[in-house]
């Protein structure tokens, strides 16, 4: 009996917790689409999230795109490589590697920021305040930065695919002597609209899990200094699990047969 | 006097009932608050007073009771009609909480573009004046939160608090963590500025000073209830045990601190 007491109250503790979340995304959801909507705090966040992120998301990029084809010519024929490794960097680029690491590195950079801001202003009394000065927190801290989540990290995506392939190039073409032309031509033969498509999707959704959880925890924050520490830190772990998890269900939906 | 006690109260508070998991904070508070008064609750550390404002303001959701503003009924209420009814009030919150990614002016402008949908010069012209109001320059509205001291955190918080011109202003703890002469100041500020709106006030506080200077009725909260209730001018002859040891601060007496009990 006692065996399975822990259990049963860390399954309630997670339904609990899987539902208060899922409750906090609606209210901020609705607010995302309800009038007033601040335009200035969501450009601010659009800049933040959008044009911030580019080196962080362009250098990830830039070298997984590069690894990606040292790695692959090292286990292929030389005969085939230059045909190949342009489709491996292309398609793995596009359906995988740029939304995934973007989604991870946007994380570790936004989620944990909104998490600690959020959480300050929850510690120091900042969202009673804004409750008090009849403005609600939902609508004013976390509406746009889900809007900015949802729609920056598609086009940071978008980036990374480019500088992606551009890795690949930079080491087909300097590093192993490839013919610039061909690997151009294999590059662009497989670009697939589907490929890009469903990386753009998965961007749309890790932006938004990178957004809602950094939100989420940092307006439950409390206990001072460590609470928002640990805020923070709840904040990318989940994040990146959910990223992990959901480009998992996201693949399955766009190619599982 | 008469006139006050023959109106309703601006705020009334019936029962109120608050715990956290097993811990009973409010167990039972009656409470009113007479238009145009000045109404100061007094209590230990972590005696609920906090908790009451908190209540009050809806930023937490009592178990059971009635809390009414101008006779409306106010708990439960959904989101929309909540911030309807905190525009009638204004708020110093005990470390100022100004919003450290806005300009002093923007903070103090917040509640009238943001509540009020004022265009911002004309919110900063208002914020400015009420800067001035407070003893404050028009320079100091350009300055970040970060660059302020205490005791100018709280004077920009009470300028916040008045810039919408509320009908009610909560002072969570005004004088805390300042020194005697800067709480002073705050304190004359307070009433001027609650007089100058004709709001009515209600404030919590452990610093008797601050109480008999700007309250003008004292409220003495213990164990969840309120145990004693006068003016201010008869809380030294309050015949109260409880309240004697808590204005005298004495040690030893019928409240016995939680922390030694634990």
């Amino acid at each position: 009996m006692n065996v399975l007491q822990p259990i049963g109250r860390a399954f309630w503790g997670f339904l609990e917790s899987t539902g208060r979340l899922a409750l906090f995304a609606i209210v901020s959801v609705s607010h995302c689409v309800r009038p007033p909507i601040y335009p200035r705090l969501i450009g601010r966040q659009l800049i933040d999230i959008g044009y911030y992120s580019l080196p962080v998301v362009g250098l990830t990029t830039l070298f997984s795109g590069m690894v990606l084809a040292l790695q692959s010519y090292a286990g292929l024929d030389r005969a085939v490589a230059e045909g190949v490794i342009p489709r491996i960097v292309v398609q793995s680029m596009t359906r995988e590697l740029s939304p995934v690491l973007s989604g991870l590195m946007v994380a570790g950079r936004i989620g944990a920021a909104m998490a600690a801001e959020i959480g300050t202003m929850r510690v120091t009394e900042q969202i009673d305040a804004l409750t008090t000065l009849s403005t609600n927190p939902h609508k004013y801290l976390i509406a746009p930065r889900l809007i900015a989540g949802l729609t920056m990290l598609p086009l940071l995506v978008l980036v990374g695919d480019t500088i992606g392939v551009f890795g690949g190039y930079l080491v087909s073409v300097y590093k192993l002597g490839f013919n610039p032309a061909i690997f151009l031509k294999f590059t662009w033969e497989n670009v697939a609209f589907l490929d890009v498509w469903s990386g753009v999707v998965k961007a749309a959704c890790f932006g938004f899990i990178v957004a809602l959880l950094g939100c989420y925890n940092g307006y439950h924050s409390r206990g001072g200094a460590q609470g928002v520490g640990a805020a923070t830190t709840n904040a990318v772990v989940s994040a990146s699990i959910l990223i992990l998890v959901s480009n998992y269900l996201i693949t399955e939906m766009f190619f599982g047969k | 006097m008469s006139a006050r006690e023959t109106l309703p109260p601006k705020i009334r508070i019936r029962n109120l009932h608050k715990r956290f998991g097993g811990n009973v904070v409010l167990d039972g508070l009656d409470l009113d608050v007479g238009v145009g008064e000045s109404v100061l609750v007094i209590g230990g550390s972590g005696s609920g007073k906090s908790v009451l404002l908190k209540c009050i303001l809806g930023l937490l959701e009592p178990e059971d009771g009635v809390i009414e503003v101008d006779g409306e009924p106010v708990i439960g209420l959904p989101a929309a009609e909540r911030e309807i009814i905190n525009r009638k009030f204004g708020m110093l919150f005990q470390g100022g909480a100004l919003f450290d990614s806005l300009r002093v002016w923007e903070n103090v402008a917040f509640g009238l573009i943001q509540g009020e949908n004022m265009d911002r010069m004309q919110a900063k012209e208002i914020a400015i004046a009420k800067l001035a109001a407070v003893g404050m320059s028009a320079n100091v509205g350009e300055l970040w939160p970060a660059e302020l001291s205490g005791g100018m955190k709280k004077r920009v918080g009470l300028a916040r608090a008045i810039a919408t011109e509320p009908e009610v202003i909560f002072f969570d703890e005004p004088t805390t963590g300042l020194d005697p002469i800067m709480a002073d100041v705050i304190n004359d500020l307070i009433v001027k500025c609650v007089r100058e709106l004709g709001a009515t006030a209600l404030s919590i506080t452990h610093d008797m000073a601050s109480a008999r200077k700007i309250a003008d009725r004292i409220a003495m909260l213990y164990k969840g209830e309120i145990i004693w209730n006068g003016p201010t001018s008869e809380i030294d002859r309050s015949g109260n045990d409880f309240v004697d040891q808590f204005i005298h601060g004495r040690a030893e007496g019928p409240i016995r601190m939680e922390v030694r009990a634990r």
